[in-house]
């Protein structure tokens, strides 16, 4: 195998070199794994849009990074590991940029693997949440926030709604019975112990269509102060109907950013006004980098825009990942070389390397769209922040300021689980300096 | 012609009771053993090694055991998906608490674990049968898949429920984990199948094999002639469960190398019970024939379909797979309502006419 490719590899040269053919323009191969069918698919679509139409834009508005096009290749997992693994298996090269998997079940796949096959996987807002710790996880990056964060931030809220102790409240939380769900529920327990509250767990079986006695525990029996849910696909449309249904004050009730985007509040209609969810971006179209899509890629054309989900809170979400993973790409450039394809190894010192200040996210059309991301050799997660979104039964809207998460107490689990982990694995960490 | 038994005398009763009495079918099956040993490896790539080739000697594991269950002693099961995990989830534990036990030992201890609960899920089938006892066996589906995702022990604490196989070592080469290379985990897995497979081959054969299939065939008559059910439905509950067991174990460990209990539901009974009925009950090679069908079919339709035309959306070819994959399973059962390796079995019996049918 190796002697046939060095051959082959020689006499490429020799070709080359006697003919001299003029060099094709460098492409940076980034691969997209989407799921456009099965029970996920009303929200993997917009991601997956929002992906498509950043890379359309970086291509068509700058001729790609640094004059090198983003050419991609997709594979539909359908939310479904094993698809997910065969798609990976399918997708990936030496220099395929970076992984997004959308999905925690297969992230957790597909850690080993990619580790191994010296390609970065980019789980913003989902994933395995220790992975935030770079010394264990050199291949994993979970900018901007985690569950975990996430778990903490709905605390910080609910508590200061109810003026600044949770002491004796009751909050439930209802989640997706795999990986994703449970990524909280240790958190939660934590916190309750150190709040004071109260906390129930409602595990929802896949694909979550099925919730009437979950919400007559929830609505009936316990009726708790505050429920936070952890879902996806179908399952959150679901969840908002039935919560309407016996009666929940929607207000109370606050959906993690997977939880919060116009498929999972249209279908409920009217009764899902007042539901809440976190959000890592603002929702809406007016936003400068939206308007640069609509113009360069849409031709300023809106009804084709919205058509592809065009300013919807996950399509909003795709833009920003992708947009995170080109800057990766350009930071990996600065260090490896302008103008050059790298290899999935050389954008992993891009993704670590990654400074998003307020500057730069203004550069990319960004301003206040999100908060400032640097991430570092030891601290994977990179410092993000998130807020609390209302849906008001026409759009969503900001409706709390900008949550930090209490990041000390969070790394330090991070750092315990995965150096668990590490053990477990026999995986050395390695130094950060 | 290819198949004329002309002239291949048997004159001992061990050459007439062989497994394959017919001298092509030792050929046949002897050359396809020696193409997956030495030509496989090294023309396969990582992809089809990976995607392909491992999933399958898996799932023909699975089907193996559900096939000597369901196949053989005629017991419907639904419970294959909680039995699988027994055997994932079993050797997690062992493969972590005692590090130093060798990973074959952990593997056949976490299907000696899942025969076990095979046979106390088993119990029932002495009282009810058929579609009751499938229902019966569901309850083992959903009870187990429930309290491997209850109790944090079984994950070791995992915040998310999900277990990653540490690596292990045969002979000083990584066979588990993501640490294992492609070829290696094909090889190990190819080793173990094959002769788990020859196992239940010469144990359908046997006594126990004949006493499960007068089970399936009519269990009263059969405990006339003295077969008695308790042992004969029970054993055939315990090996299958062996083997789907060691299936589950090497799902966890070889194929994905990290999993959680959700990959056990349902649907994975369901999808282990279509490859024995499209197979074919009661045959091993039935086995393998579902699971290459189930496994392969939806990929290469995949896969095939952006080959013709890369252009078209993935979205559109994904439902394009549902529908085909489903039109297939529907004409498969139209056409030979016996399995995959009743076709080849009358394939056979052409070829021995072929050219000169009458």
């Amino acid at each position: 195998m190796r002697f046939k490719s060095l051959c082959l590899a020689a006499a490429g040269a020799a070709v080359l070199a006697a003919t001299a053919i003029p060099a094709q323009a460098a492409e940076q191969y980034t691969p997209l794994l989407v799921y456009k069918s099965g029970p996920y698919a009303p929200n993997g679509i917009p991601i997956a849009h929002g992906w498509e139409d950043y890379l359309k834009l970086i291509n068509a508005r700058d001729g790609g990074v640094n004059g090198v096009k983003l050419v991609y290749d997709e594979c539909d997992t359908g939310y479904n590991n094993d698809r997910g693994v065969e798609c990976y298996e399918r997708l990936k090269k030496p220099t395929a940029a970076t992984f997004q998997p959308l999905s925690t079940g297969i992230t957790y796949a597909l850690i080993d693997r990619a580790t191994a096959d010296k390609i970065p996987l980019f789980t913003s807002g989902y994933g395995r949440t220790s992975a935030s710790y770079g010394p264990v996880f050199p291949y994993v990056f979970t900018a901007p926030l985690t569950y975990w964060s996430g778990a903490d931030i709905m605390v910080q809220y609910a508590k200061e709604q109810e003026g600044g102790s949770l002491e004796g409240k009751k909050i439930a939380l209802v989640y997706h019975d795999s990986a994703y769900g449970k990524e909280p529920i240790a958190t939660l327990e934590r916190l309750a112990e150190e709040e004071g509250f109260e906390f129930h767990t409602y595990p929802v079986a896949h694909p979550g269509l099925e919730q009437k006695s979950t919400w007559l525990q929830i609505g009936r029996q316990l009726r708790p102060d505050w429920t936070f849910m952890w879902g996806w696909g179908v399952m959150n449309s679901t969840a908002v109907k039935e919560a309407a249904a016996v009666g929940y004050p929607m207000d109370k009730f606050i959906g993690i950013w997977w939880s919060g985007a116009e498929p999972d509040v249209e279908p409920a209609g009217a009764a899902a006004k007042g539901y809440k969810a976190l959000a890592l971006h603002l929702p809406g179209s007016d936003v400068p980098l939206l308007q640069d899509v609509l113009e360069h890629v849409y031709n300023g054309d809106e009804e084709a825009a919205r058509e592809n989900d065009w300013g919807d809170v996950l399509y909003n979400r795709g833009l920003l990942l992708m947009a995170m993973e080109v800057e990766a790409i350009r930071t990996a450039q600065a260090i490896h070389g302008e103008g050059k394809e790298l290899t999935g190894e050389q954008i992993r010192d891009g993704w670590e390397a990654l400074d998003l200040t307020s500057e730069k996210l203004a550069e990319l059309g960004l301003a206040d769209f999100t908060k400032p991301v640097k991430i570092t050799c030891e601290d994977h997660e990179g410092g993000g922040q998130a807020f609390v979104q209302q849906w008001d039964g026409e759009q969503w809207s900001k409706v709390s300021d900008w949550y930090s998460p209490n990041r000390e107490a969070l790394r330090a689990a991070y750092k315990e689980d995965a150096l668990a982990y590490a053990k477990e694995k026999g995986i050395t960490p390695r130094e950060c300096n | 012609m290819f198949y004329r038994e002309t002239g291949q005398f048997k004159t001992s009763y061990a050459a007439d009771q062989s497994i394959f009495p017919i001298l092509q079918d030792k050929i046949g099956v002897l050359l396809i053993l020696a193409i997956a040993i030495c030509v496989v490896p090294f023309v396969a790539d990582n992809y089809l090694l990976e995607t392909i080739f491992v999933p399958v000697l898996v799932f023909s594991m699975a089907a193996i055991g559900l096939n000597i269950l369901t196949g053989y002693c005629g017991q419907l099961s639904l419970g294959t998906g909680g039995f699988m995990a027994c055997g994932a989830f079993f050797s997690y534990k062992l493969a972590t608490a005692f590090p130093e036990l060798n990973i074959v030992l952990v593997f056949l201890l976490a299907g000696a674990g899942t025969a076990v609960v095979g046979v106390l899920f088993g119990l029932p089938s002495l009282r009810i049968k058929g579609f009751y006892l499938a229902v019966a066996t569901l309850a083992a589906q959903f009870f187990l898949v429930w309290m491997f995702n209850k109790f944090g022990w079984w994950t070791n604490y995992s915040a998310s429920g999900v277990i990653s196989a540490p690596p292990r070592e045969i002979f000083g080469i990584v066979v588990t984990g993501s640490g294992a290379t492609p070829v290696v985990k094909y090889l190990f897995l190819l080793f173990a199948v094959a002769l788990l497979a020859l196992v239940a081959k010469n144990l359908v054969r046997s006594r126990i094999g004949r006493s499960w299939m007068a089970i399936r065939d009519m269990d009263i008559a059969a405990e006339i002639i003295g077969i008695r059910p308790l042992v004969a439905k029970l054993s055939a509950f315990a090996i299958s469960s062996f083997y789907i067991g060691v299936a589950g174990a090497l799902w966890a460990f070889v194929y994905t190398g990290s999993v959680e209990a959700l990959a056990f539901e349902i649907n994975r009974s369901f999808q282990v019970l279509f490859m024995i009925i499209l197979g074919g009950l009661g045959s091993i090679l039935g086995s393998f024939l579902g699971a290459i069908f189930i496994v392969l079919l939806p990929i290469a339709l995949n896969v095939g379909m952006l080959a013709i035309d890369s252009t078209i959306s993935v979205a559109l070819v994904s439902h394009i797979e549902f529908m085909v994959f489903g039109a297939l399973i529907i004409f498969f059962l139209i056409v030979e309502p016996h399995g995959l390796a009743r076709l080849w079995q009358i394939g056979k019996e052409k070829l021995r006419l072929w050219p000169f049918p009458y």
